[in-house]
């Protein structure tokens, strides 16, 4: 990080993010709004968000955390408790009388009691299981993951979280395109609103990961001891570090929701978190690039570009053997191994895209070699 | 204890015993360093002398006795629990009535105490700048929402000249830019000394900052350590093995052995004391 740093790179890169905002526009404008892209696209950038909130933690902070689905479900029960319209809680409250909660508040607003939410939670859990390091630190996360699942779907609790049955009829991402008086869709930004929400949550990640908090967190990953020695104070740096990331994946959950249109605490599986972390080690840990990256090409594979893996595909009079329900998963993680194996930590390792774009930072690498 | 006297001591252990289970590994250790001093302890290998250190900057907990900071007691203890019993130290129950002190090492840190380590232990993933700039960081005015919305633009550039400033000093402004472990050896050396200078200390305890050097290093070194010393008014307390370096730039000198306190004096006195001859330059260092 020198001072004399060319520019260079960065103008490309903002350029870059700026064409894919403006093409996801016109793409959208243009192409028919059913179309598997956009489920793809919609869904990557929630996972974009999370996975990046993710890595700050894992990649960044060196805090091995396997709760991200636990503060995913309160981001995204906190948003559909707050927005779900008045006049529909007599119909999603349905055993509960139409529920304790008779208020709704904005959207963005829903999002941020969203992240505030989980950063609580995480502030909580934080206390005692940040004392703990690497696996026991994971293993503490995601039970705590499982046990917010299950408190969540007790009935006790059902005026306000709705039981075990599902939360519906919030505002979801369909609601943000404009539409005439008719009904009909005049402009289509059911796309570009999840991707300018992502956009803001991971150029403030972004923003913090290369501030002098940023700086302390990775002195923390390399070493904590050295990073003690240096007048950081861990617990603090920790816990700070463990809210934010609950923050954003609290947000993260939120747009899942609107990706969703309904929520059920069930689907807040650890088998969602580890989806992320599949992201993450596949992105590279320690690259924000990597996660954004990584989690569209999951999502295009799993949702999309794998899919007709899973059934009967007939060329000619030959029908391809093997192809059936769950094949997908096999090819999928076949390709993962691949990828795992050759390259090593991860596609992006720990570079940036404006790493990749500056000549420098190239020679440098090259002359460690 | 004067003002005076108060101000001129840096640092002072009362009677430090510290003690794992029922290994005692320094035992009633009792030391001071005054101001602008250069003051080494020496000892053979496993003496306790990193113990030591560690105990002065929080690391460890001492088991008995007190550690003054200019003349501020920044660790208090008496051996509690199951160490009333285990004990093996001598004035286990001088500190009875004190309240036990205990700060973690990130406070002793931001009192003024900076310390390097045996073994390197820079931030291996980052460059030689974001190495020192780090050690800024515990000075911070900013908090995390200004810092994030770039809000301490002016401390934040503050920091850089400092480190640059630093860098410079330590001669390590031209690989300002390299991966910090792509360094050879001397040079991550130094780097950990401009780190520990990046928080402002008014101690610096190098913790054998020539191991591994060769002669010719080890006398730019000692020359080095005298120059930060003077420019920064900086009090050094070193542990060190390299004899010529501890010889020609030491004001006093301690001598450990199995945790306990065998001389004190300067260079000349030690050279020809002969408890530590037949301890420790006798017999380990042919």
């Amino acid at each position: 990080m020198n001072q004399k740093k060319s520019k260079k790179p960065m103008i490309i890169t903002f350029a870059l993010v700026a064409a894919i905002y403006i093409a996801v526009f016109i793409a959208e404008q243009t192409m028919p709004a059913t179309s598997m892209l956009f489920t793809v696209l919609k869904k990557g950038a929630v996972y974009a968000l999370v996975a990046v909130s993710m890595n700050l933690l894992n990649g960044f902070t060196g805090i091995f955390s396997l709760g991200q689905a636990g503060f995913m479900l309160v981001g995204a029960y906190a948003y559909g408790i707050f927005t779900i319209p008045v006049a529909q809680r007599a119909s999603v409250y349905q055993y509960f009388d139409g529920g304790a909660v008779q208020f709704t508040v904005p959207i963005v607003v829903a999002m941020i009691l969203a992240g505030l939410a989980a950063a609580f939670f995480a502030f909580l859990i934080g206390l005692p299981v940040l004392r703990l390091k690497s696996d026991y630190l994971a293993i503490a996360t995601l039970g705590f993951a499982e046990i917010i699942r299950a408190i969540f779907q007790w009935n006790g609790l059902g005026p306000i979280t709705n039981g075990s049955n599902m939360l519906r009829a919030f505002p979801n991402f369909n609601d943000f395109n404009i539409t005439d008086a008719s009904g009909n869709v005049t402009v289509y930004l059911s796309t570009l609103i999840p991707f300018i929400m992502a956009g803001v949550c991971i150029a403030l990640i972004v923003l913090l990961i290369n501030s002098s908090y940023g700086r302390a967190f990775k002195a923390i990953r390399d070493d904590e001891v050295a990073a003690e020695a240096m007048g950081i104070n861990l617990a603090h740096h920790k816990r700070l570090a463990f809210c934010i990331s609950s923050f954003f994946a609290g947000v993260g959950g939120a747009m899942l929701a609107m990706y969703q249109t309904t929520v059920q605490a069930k689907s807040f599986t650890s088998a969602m978190t580890y989806e992320i972390l599949l992201i993450v080690v596949i992105g590279g840990i320690g690259s924000v690039t990597g996660s954004v990256f990584s989690s569209f090409l999951f999502v295009a594979c799993s949702e999309w570009w794998l899919r007709f893996l899973d059934e009967k595909q007939i060329i000619g009079d030959f029908e391809v053997p093997l192809l059936r329900t769950g094949f997908r998963m096999v090819v999928f993680s076949v390709i993962i191994m691949i990828v795992v194996l050759f390259f090593r930590r991860g596609i992006m390792g720990d570079k940036e895209l404006p790493d990749l774009l500056s000549r420098r930072e190239k020679k440098r690498r090259g002359a460690l070699k | 204890m004067s003002e005076a006297v108060k101000n001129q001591q840096v640092l002072k252990l009362e009677n430090i015993t510290m003690q794992f289970g029922g290994v005692v590994a320094i035992n009633n250790l009792s030391l001071e360093v005054n101001q602008g001093e250069i003051v080494a302890l020496i000892g053979p290998n496993g003496a306790g002398k990193t113990t030591a250190f560690n105990c002065i900057t929080g690391v460890y907990e001492p088991t008995n006795g007190i550690v003054y900071f200019h003349g501020e007691p920044i660790a208090v203890n008496h051996p509690q629990g199951k160490m009333v019993k285990q004990y093996g130290g001598i004035n286990g129950d001088l500190y009875k009535d004190r309240k036990p002190v205990v700060h973690t090492p990130d406070k002793i840190t931001q009192m003024g105490i900076a310390r390097t380590f045996q073994n390197i232990r820079l931030f291996k993933s980052q460059t030689v700048f974001d190495n020192v700039l780090i050690g800024t960081h515990l000075r911070r005015t900013s908090n995390v929402l200004t810092a994030t919305f770039r809000l301490n633009a002016k401390e934040e550039k503050a920091n850089r000249e400092k480190t640059a400033k630093l860098l410079e000093i330590v001669g390590l402004a031209d690989v300002a830019g390299e991966l910090a472990t792509s360094l050879p050896y001397g040079k991550q050396r130094r780097l950990e000394i401009a780190r520990a200078l990046a928080t402002d200390p008014t101690l610096l305890l190098l913790d054998e900052p020539a191991a591994g050097m060769n002669p010719q290093e080890t006398d730019e070194l000692g020359e080095f350590i005298v120059s930060i010393k003077n420019q920064f008014d900086l009090t050094v307390f070193m542990i060190e093995h390299h004899m010529n370096l501890v010889m020609e730039i030491s004001d006093r000198i301690y001598v450990l052995d199995f945790g306990k306190q065998i001389a004190e004096g300067t260079p000349e006195e030690i050279q020809k004391n002969p408890v530590v001859i037949a301890a420790y330059l006798g017999v380990d260092e042919e």
